[in-house]
């Protein structure tokens, strides 16, 4: 019987972004598009 | 409210707790009950954070927000993305290595006692001022618009709460907050489609827009470099960042959210989750009352929303100036209503260079209609510190909405207060025993008496909060006032952290005089400048500022002294 293996905290289990630099820079961009996007709404209708 | 909306509000809010009490009865051992079982997956962790800080005040406040001062408080979200991720990769493999159950047990093992129930006791403070302020928000609004009693409706929610939080400790608030966001989030879905539907009839969400822009409703970002203005792109990015990190970083309620995650991997998700979800959310609560705004430009509003002190303040004193302005408010409304009514046709026509004289000509109809609005906020409060912004939302889902669904909102607020309370209390109870108790009062005692202990301190602070709702009077918009007692004291906790994660050759005495004296900086300025000079948030960077400045000035004091002692 083999020990259970710890959780590795490194991996982010999560597709297309296999380290926590490449989901922390995903947030990022998430959060720039969603800025430009309110200041595209605030210009639009001023 | 008919029976089948009391029956939708006492299944939901009741139902839940029910089930947390169920879920998590006698399952605990003194960790486990302060900290969960450690099998928290990402999704659960993410649901709970966002859960704890989003309150019935923000239900119930922010749509008001939107109507008064349009999207402009989203940009207050703006630094939690930054916070989190800075949480994530720094602070978050601390606590996790030290295995800590409270943020503070870090100041205690990197500093000393002393840092550590300074840290503490910051945090019982503003936490328990916050708690008296999540159970009062929601009772005044809605016993005053639903007539209940205020006192019942404080002492019956918070027992709810007290009752499941005791009972089941961490697990039990994280699976409550499951189901009170799955509440939340259907309440809030519905009122924004219902919303959208009955828009005034003829207005395309293109006419919404328009009105809503012009009317200045759709300014959500603000590159203004005043910092006497509360919410701006600056403020946002900066002195928010400092303030979501003191929150989400340093505060127990959230630090005990996702330090029982199952691995780091499930903490750090469950923080990127509300990295990624927060402002949209905040965006769209926002955009109800924008759509509310423009909806009461077509039907006529009450000259104030809360009704029952109007009505108060008419039955008391010069119940012929408040007609006369009633009377005056409806024909501007009137004017309003028929200018923009034009605007709309001309538009429909195709005429759009006709249509538009129009429109300018109710912007400025609107300013008439702003103005005896004003007067009416100083008949009711000479000092014009009576706000009317948090009944706007319930006024108008008490006017529109059908029965089912008004019972549904108003479990909304309710799961929103219960869900942000429950937090609070395990928080308080947790930081009690584990800061206060275990290593200064009751050193070498059971796991059981411990765990005894914390159920105890629980209700303790259960009831502490109970009676400072009983107590509260606010005149601040709810929203505003819970931050504005977090960012009085969230300076100091998070500079001692920010000195210990940052800081390497700084000690427990200077990191704990520099708290100190951060903390003396911020409430001086709190009482002595305005806030339309310096806006709250910016104390959470000067008071951070402060306490650097004065730990490092301090420790080389120390330092040198020690230096020439031996010599």
């Amino acid at each position: 019987m083999t020990p259970e293996q710890p959780p590795n905290d490194d991996a982010t289990g999560l597709p297309g972004l296999r380290t926590w630099r490449g989901v922390y820079t995903f947030v990022l961009a998430f959060f720039a598009i969603w800025v430009l996007l309110l200041i595209a709404l605030t210009r639009a209708y001023s | 409210m008919n029976h089948l909306d009391y029956a939708i509000l006492l299944i939901t809010v009741l139902g839940i707790a029910a089930y947390g009490a169920w879920h998590t009865r006698g399952r605990h051992t003194f960790k486990t009950y302060l900290k969960g079982s450690g099998d928290t997956p990402w999704l659960v962790i993410g649901i709970s954070v966002m859960a704890t800080q989003a309150s019935a005040v923000t239900f119930l406040s922010t749509p008001g927000q939107g109507y008064i001062g349009g999207l402009g408080f989203v940009q207050f979200y703006f630094g939690m993305p930054i916070a989190l991720i800075i949480i994530a990769a720094v602070f978050l493999p601390i606590y996790r290595k030290l295995n800590v159950i409270t943020a503070y047990e870090y100041l205690g093992q990197r500093f000393d006692l002393k840092t550590r129930l300074l840290g503490a006791s910051v945090f019982l403070l503003q936490r328990a001022l916050g708690a008296g302020l999540t159970i009062y928000a929601p009772a005044i609004v809605l016993s005053k618009v639903l007539n209940w009693p205020l006192h019942l409706t404080i002492i019956g929610s918070g027992i709810v709460v007290i009752i499941y939080t005791a009972i089941g400790g961490s697990d039990a608030v994280n699976a409550t907050q499951k189901y009170q966001i799955a509440v939340i989030f259907a309440g809030m879905i519905a009122a924004f489609v219902l919303l959208l539907v009955n828009l005034p009839s003829g207005l395309s969400l293109s006419d919404t827009l328009t009105i809503a822009g012009r009317m200045h409703k759709l300014e959500a970002v603000n590159f203004s470099t005043n910092p006497g203005q509360r919410y701006t792109f600056w403020s946002g990015m900066i002195a928010a960042t400092f303030h979501m990190l003191a929150y989400f970083g340093t505060d127990q309620s959230q630090v005990q959210r996702y330090i029982g995650g199952a691995s780091l991997r499930e903490s750090r998700l469950g923080l990127m989750f509300n990295a990624v979800f927060k402002i949209p959310m905040q965006f769209f609560i926002l955009a109800i009352g924008v759509l509310i705004f423009v909806t009461y430009q077509f039907e006529k509003p009450p000259v104030f929303f809360d009704q029952v002190t109007w009505n108060e303040r008419a039955a008391q004193g010069d119940a012929a100036k408040m007609h006369d302005i009633e009377t005056r408010f409806s024909e501007a409304h009137a004017a309003e209503r028929q200018k923009l009514a034009l605007w709309m046709t001309a538009r429909q026509s195709g005429n759009s260079s006709a249509g538009s004289p129009m429109l300018e000509a109710a912007i400025k109809a609107h300013a008439d209609v702003e103005a005896v609005r004003k007067e009416a906020r100083l008949a009711v409060d000479p000092n014009d510190k009576r706000n009317d912004t948090d009944y706007i939302f319930i006024t108008y889902i008490l006017d529109h909405f059908p029965h089912g669904l008004i019972g549904l909102l108003v479990a909304t607020f309710f799961a929103a207060a219960l869900s942000a309370k429950a937090a609070e209390l395990n928080a308080l109870g947790s930081a009690s025993i584990v800061d206060f108790y275990k290593p200064v009062l009751k050193k070498d005692a059971s796991e059981e008496h411990y765990l005894f202990a914390s159920k105890a301190f629980t209700i303790g602070w259960g009831c502490v909060s109970i009676t400072f709702a009983l107590c509260l009077s606010l005149a601040e918009n709810l929203i505003q006032a819970v931050n504005i007692v977090g960012a009085l004291f969230y300076p100091v906790m998070l500079s001692l952290f920010v000195v210990g994660f940052f800081m390497r050759g700084i000690r427990g005495t200077a990191v704990f005089i520099g708290g100190l004296v951060a903390q003396i900086v911020v409430l001086v300025l709190f009482f002595t400048v305005p806030d339309s000079t310096l806006s709250y948030l910016w104390y959470n960077v000067i008071g951070c500022i402060v306490c650097i400045c004065v730990s490092a000035m301090v420790q080389q004091v120390v330092k040198s002294t020690a230096t020439q002692q031996t010599a």
